[in-house]
């Protein structure tokens, strides 16, 4: 690290628990992440912050008036403009000693295995189940470590999977296929419910890359913000699950 | 008696944070106890009994439906969340 570098990141190599090797994981880590919404804008701009040396951020969509209320990395001035690009400007104004490469397309089949093999972690804040489940099934493939939030209205859940073999994954947590899970075009959400499910993933994220501390595999977060109250429930893998039970049998 | 609770929009739409049940043949497992509380019928009906997904908890862990309940047992009940 450079004498920049390491006032930068100062207040967080002065942490017992992450110090210089720490800040130099982050630097040298390359993170996936699926979404530039209301979760992808916290996580991004947290984990860009942090120093994550590389981002790859990836969205289809662009920057609509109705997205500001929560959205926080994209402006008045991006409205129209593509999520990543509107994105990349943001967090390479937060941080220019990171590299932030955009993805404006739905990533999918070979493209999507190519991104996450090379990715250290993936996080998926995305707002739709097909997507989550495609995301899961090559994370698991690829042994990748997975960071998923979602959230709704003013309720939330967060999860980390390992991708290992006994650990559950995210099918084992929503069994069912062809669900259609609710929108927040349609439902709403509180601005910063997806704020505090965001934050979460970025410390996730970066828990994992650096090793320190425990993280949340085996667990899933619930948050109910409209009586601020959180439960902890315990997530073990389905032997029933579609893609992860051969590993585990 | 078991103890159910209703989490976040569960809780808000029914009105119920949480009760104590009788153990019996109607709360014998997660199914059975979803039918009870669906032939409450209106709303109780349309979340339990209808095409909605509900996630419960036992004793703190994420469940599926088949698991049997016992005395003392807690049940939460939560909604699926997949926005972003």
């Amino acid at each position: 690290m450079n004498d920049d570098q390491l006032l930068r990141y100062s207040r967080q190599i002065m942490l017992p628990a992450l110090e210089y090797e720490g800040q130099q994981q982050l630097l040298n880590s390359r993170v996936l992440i699926i979404g530039m919404g209301g979760l992808g804008a916290p996580v991004s701009m947290y984990l860009a912050a942090a120093g994550v040396g590389h981002m790859v951020i990836v969205d289809f969509d662009v920057v609509d008036l109705s997205n500001l209320q929560r959205q926080i990395i994209h402006t008045t001035q991006t409205i129209g403009q593509p999520k990543t690009d509107s994105a990349w400007t943001a967090l390479n104004a937060i941080n220019p000693d990171i590299r932030i490469d955009p993805i404006n397309q739905m990533l999918e089949g070979d493209e999507l295995l190519e991104q996450v093999k090379q990715a250290d972690v993936v996080v998926d804040a995305s707002d739709n189940f097909s997507t989550r489940f495609a995301l899961n099934k090559v994370c698991r493939a690829t042994a990748t470590p997975l960071v998923s939030g979602a959230a709704i209205r003013m309720e939330g859940q967060v999860s980390v999977f390992s991708g290992q073999p006994g650990d559950p994954c995210y099918r084992c947590l929503y069994p069912e296929e062809g669900q259609v899970g609710d929108s927040c075009s349609e439902n709403g959400v509180l601005a910063p419910v997806v704020g505090i499910i965001g934050s979460i993933q970025a410390t996730e994220a970066i828990k994992v890359l650096t090793g320190m501390g425990s993280t949340l595999v085996g667990k899933l977060m619930i948050l109910d913000a409209l009586h601020m109250q959180w439960r902890t429930l315990k997530l073990k893998p389905d032997p029933r699950c579609p893609v992860c039970n051969g590993e585990n049998s | 008696m078991i103890k159910v609770l209703y989490f976040a929009r569960l809780r808000e739409e029914l009105k119920t944070e949480s009760e104590e049940l009788e153990l019996d043949e109607s709360t014998a497992d997660i199914i059975a106890l979803k039918l009870k509380l669906s032939a409450r019928g209106d709303l109780w009906n349309e979340i339990f009994g209808g095409d909605e997904t509900v996630m419960a908890a036992l004793n703190q862990e994420v469940a599926q439906s088949d698991e049997k309940l016992k005395e003392g047992d807690e049940v939460a009940f939560f909604p699926p969340v997949t926005g972003g």
